[in-house]
């Protein structure tokens, strides 16, 4: 074969399987969402029938158990509770993580470096570890058996991984800018809120996306610290409320992850590459 | 008495806020609170927990030396759960290596459709682990599961395998859903690697008539070493913790098959009452942290490319 | 024999201005070749059509009087030298020189002693177990030579290499550059956008813009008798004074502005407005107005600073300058034209 025909066949081989990697890749990743989609509108009779195809639809689809799950669980005051905490959280994140950052970030700080690997280590102390130990200090703090509990714990969270995150943003930010504005009139805080801040927006977006998606996912804490139905989130009274005994709700059960696991995976890409840059920016300069 | 000598500057206390010195640990004071009151002072409490006899019921503190952790490591089921978190984090991370490594180059190629399945490829990652397990307790269901369907209609099985149900394939199934969800993060990472090398190393290489298989293992992977532990490290704190996937796919069992440290200690501490030993489990995986964290900032640190 | 030939070579990016435009080019045996341009204008992207790490959108490439159509740049007998060099920075300087070596299968055996033979003849044999980041820009660009040296090419391209070396290190990197070439006597296609490196390095200068060669030949042809008015001003620095009259453009370099002290033979006269002039040690420059017919061009000259005349600032100074020194453009094509009557200026 001619040295042409060689290249063309590798150049034309290499396609086709990256392409045939990119549907199998996808395929493993969708085919379970795929099969819950399908599974939210099967009848009972259909879907608790082993014979049956479970791919296709031998009875006509129905849109009982959605409404189901909106009207007859207590799906709904999940997703209210966890919007909730979700808003909090990410509020009492920022308002503390951004001036730790700034403070690693810009000011010169006797061993800032090592605290800011404190920091880091933090982060890796799991909630499986603290959870134990945590209980009996939320419920000195009367917030057993409530959702206020998830947003005092939650932000030990999100907080090290926040500075750390915006430690790296903010080094990166160019120091002239800060020093034209303190030259030009501004305090230094001044100098913050008018320059630094607006420069960091994609790292402050990749903390409230963090933070908000950690709210909604977190299951240790919710689990340990929250039982009661109405202060549940969706992270644990889905697979917890919507079984009765033995009898799983299965269609609701998938209807109520698609609805959840959707929005936050928009979200999620949309700012992906932001997140990226975060994230690297972060590891590199941190 | 010239202009400009007639006002003297403000006292320096009005501007204390300016000086650096002041004002570093004063921004930095709330978070090294908050976190020394809910982490660092649990994360003590949990030290001495370990120490005592406090239960759920009886919560004074009183201090037994290292009775609980005696305890805990002649119970065979708190070994069989060491055993476990340990092979199956392993096992996990070297699936996901490979995986992540090939999902990794695919990403980086551009193909039509790019973003809608860069969408979906996410969706085992971003959508929240109890839901996600959620998801396979029903693939993998006993009686249902459209996988067993599948394999009895092209007659490759009779009956069901039973997923979560049999203890030599439980541990398996909890291994391939922690490799799936975890594939995406750790492909995002090694991305962010490959994409780093500059494309002139990719052309000198073609110019010297390296091909793809030389390329991507002579040229790429040495070069993305550093992240790939990176993201090797991550998956791996993160599913040695997670104590969400075993709890809704299999509560641990059968017979303890997937019990794992997290798992046991929330049903010893929590469910059992015994705060103490809980505690004690809990404490065995700090240490096999640590040393990941240790890992995890060296990799970090040799990061540039030369 | 030409060893590299462009026939008609066209280069679109997804349907923007052709970044190389029906293109021709023949280079001679054994000659160093200079791809002048500004940025944009399509000398790196001639540099990669002819290594092959781009396809034409039409037109051909020959290698040795090969047809490189659809060929992977491994087997076109070329090698390269990047503006960063890639040198694959946690690979040793052996490694490095001998992965090509690897790559296309050589015997094992004899990869030792190619390696070594290409070291020494570049001088870094002692930098052989360093890696990339402990060597120097200098060593850094030998081991870049030594590594396309040991594919034993037919063709060296270099695009820039010298654009990322601090101005000190630029002359000597230049000189090595040079001799080294003379020495193994491998047909060269050197990229820059740097003019003074072009007339220091080139056997011949092409002289690119958008797409296409404006002007080929010797630095001094390209210097001396410029084909438009774009090698015109982008050759010489200071560029050639032109100056518009009606469908004329007249040119001369500032260096043939004389004092009008100086005139001899055949010439026109110019009344200048000099606004400023710069000692720089060697030269003086002369920055001023054609103040004639009130048009004020602006003018420049170079006068050696040895010259003991004095030029002061101010309006009305009478400078020279000789017919054989005029060149000539046509203001619409802006490509040169024979001698034409003076207008007067």
């Amino acid at each position: 074969m001619s040295l042409h025909a060689r290249a063309l066949r590798r150049r034309v081989g290499g396609r086709i399987a990256l392409y045939a990697l990119v549907l199998l890749f996808t395929a493993q990743a969708t085919v379970p969402f795929a099969w819950g989609l399908i599974t939210t509108f099967k009848a009972n009779p259909d879907l608790y029938n082993r014979d049956n195809n479970p791919f296709l639809f031998n009875e006509p689809p129905t849109l009982d158990h959605v409404q189901f799950l909106f009207r007859g669980t207590a799906f709904g005051t999940f997703v209210g509770n966890t919007v909730v905490v979700a808003l909090c959280v990410v509020a009492i994140t920022l308002l503390v993580a951004i001036p730790a950052a700034y403070s690693l970030g810009r000011l010169s700080l006797r061993r800032g470096g090592a605290v800011a690997i404190a920091i880091f280590f933090v982060y890796l102390i799991p909630p499986s570890l603290l959870f134990i130990s945590l209980s009996p200090v939320v419920a000195n703090l009367g917030l057993q058996d409530s959702r206020w509990s998830l947003v005092v714990v939650y932000p030990t969270i999100t907080i090290p991984v926040s500075v750390w995150l915006l430690t790296g943003f903010f080094k990166s930010i160019p120091r002239d800018m800060e020093e034209q504005a303190m030259v030009d009139g501004c305090s230094r805080m001044g100098a913050f809120f008018l320059m630094v801040l607006p420069a960091a927006v994609p790292g402050l977006i990749a903390v409230v996306v963090f933070a908000s998606t950690l709210s909604a996912s977190e299951f240790i804490y919710a689990l340990a610290f929250v039982s009661q139905t109405s202060q549940k989130t969706v992270s644990v009274g889905v697979p917890t409320e919507l079984v009765r005994g033995d009898i799983f709700f299965w269609q609701a059960l998938q209807a109520a992850t698609l609805v959840v696991a959707i929005p936050i995976a928009l979200v999620f890409n949309l700012f992906l590459k932001r997140f990226i840059s975060g994230f690297t920016m972060g590891a590199v300069k941190g | 008495m010239s202009a400009v000598e007639a006002e003297a500057p403000a006292r320096p206390r009005r501007y204390l806020l300016e000086r650096q010195g002041v004002l570093a640990p004063l921004l930095l004071a709330p978070a090294i609170l908050y976190i020394f009151a809910l982490v660092a002072v649990p994360f003590f409490l949990a030290i001495i927990y370990s120490l005592s006899d406090v239960t759920i019921g009886d919560p004074s503190i009183d201090l037994v030396g290292l009775d609980n952790f005696r305890a805990v490591l002649q119970d065979r089921v708190f070994r069989r759960s060491l055993r476990n978190s340990v092979v199956m984090t392993s096992a996990t991370m070297l699936l996901v290596v490979v995986v992540a490594r090939v999902l990794a180059l695919v990403l980086t190629q551009n193909f039509r459709g790019k973003w809608l399945v860069r969408f979906l490829i996410l969706l085992p990652w971003t959508t929240p682990v109890s839901l996600a397990a959620i998801v396979w307790l029903w693939m993998l269901d006993s009686l249902f599961s459209p996988i067993d369907w599948t394999l009895r209609y092209l007659g490759l099985i009779d009956g069901s395998l039973n997923w979560l149900g049999n203890p030599d394939l439980a541990p398996v199934s909890v291994v391939l859903v922690q490799v799936w969800r975890i594939v995406p993060l750790a492909a995002v990472i090694i991305m962010a690697g490959i994409v780093a090398i500059p494309d002139e190393i990719y052309d000198a290489a073609r110019v010297d008539g390296a091909g793809f298989w030389r390329t991507q293992f002579e040229i790429t992977n040495p070069l993305i070493m550093p992240v790939t532990a990176v993201a090797v490290l991550f998956g791996a704190v993160v599913v040695f913790a997670d104590m969400s996937v075993p709890y809704v796919l299999t509560r641990g069992g059968p017979i303890d098959a997937t019990q794992v440290l997290p798992t046991w200690a929330f049903f010893r501490g929590i469910q059992g009452g015994d705060l103490a030993q809980g505690a004690a489990i809990a404490l065995f995986a700090f240490p096999v942290l640590a040393a990941m964290a240790i890992a995890i900032l060296r990799a970090v640190r040799r990061m540039d490319i030369g | 024999m030409a060893i590299v030939e462009a026939r008609n070579l066209t280069k679109a990016f997804d349907g923007q201005h052709p970044a190389v435009d029906n293109l021709n080019l023949l280079t001679e045996e054994g000659e160093y070749l200079v791809l002048l341009g500004p940025s944009g204008s399509g000398k790196s992207t001639l540099l990669r059509l002819i290594a092959g790490l781009e396809q034409p959108t039409s037109g051909e490439v020959f290698i040795a009087g090969e047809p490189m159509a659809g060929l992977p740049p491994r087997v076109r007998r070329i090698a390269m030298v990047f503006q960063s060099y890639a040198l694959y920075p946690h690979k040793s300087v052996y490694d490095n020189i001998v992965f090509p070596l690897k790559a296309q299968g050589t015997d094992p055996q004899e990869r030792p002693a190619k390696v070594q033979w290409a070291a020494d003849l570049l001088g870094i044999g002692h930098l052989l177990k360093r890696k990339p980041r402990q060597l120097s820009g200098g060593e850094r660009q030998r081991v870049a030579l030594a590594r396309a040296l040991v594919r034993e090419p037919a063709v060296f391209l270099l695009d820039e290499p010298l654009s990322n070396l601090d101005a000190k290190l630029r002359a000597t990197a230049r000189d090595e550059l040079k001799t080294f070439q003379e020495r193994i006597g491998v047909t060269t296609l050197y990229v820059t956008h740097d003019q003074v490196e072009a007339m220091g390095l080139g056997d011949r200068i092409a002289v690119m813009n958008e797409g296409s060669i404006r002007q080929i030949g010797t630095p001094e042809e390209v210097y001396s008798d410029p084909a438009d008015t774009f090698v015109a001003t982008f050759v010489g620095s200071p560029p050639m004074n032109l100056i518009r009259r009606g469908s004329t453009i007249v040119g001369f370099r500032p260096e043939a502005m004389l004092p009008a002290a100086e005139r001899a033979g055949e010439g026109i006269t110019l009344p200048v407005d000099v606004s400023r002039v710069e000692y720089l040690g060697s030269e003086r420059h002369v920055v001023g107005v054609l103040s004639g017919d009130g048009t004020r061009d602006k003018l420049s000259g170079v006068l050696p600073a040895a010259l003991p005349l004095q030029i002061v600032e101010g309006p009305g100074q009478q400078f020279f300058v000789r017919s054989s020194d005029l060149r000539f453009f046509d203001a619409e094509t802006t490509a040169r034209t024979g001698p034409q009557p003076v207008p007067d200026l």
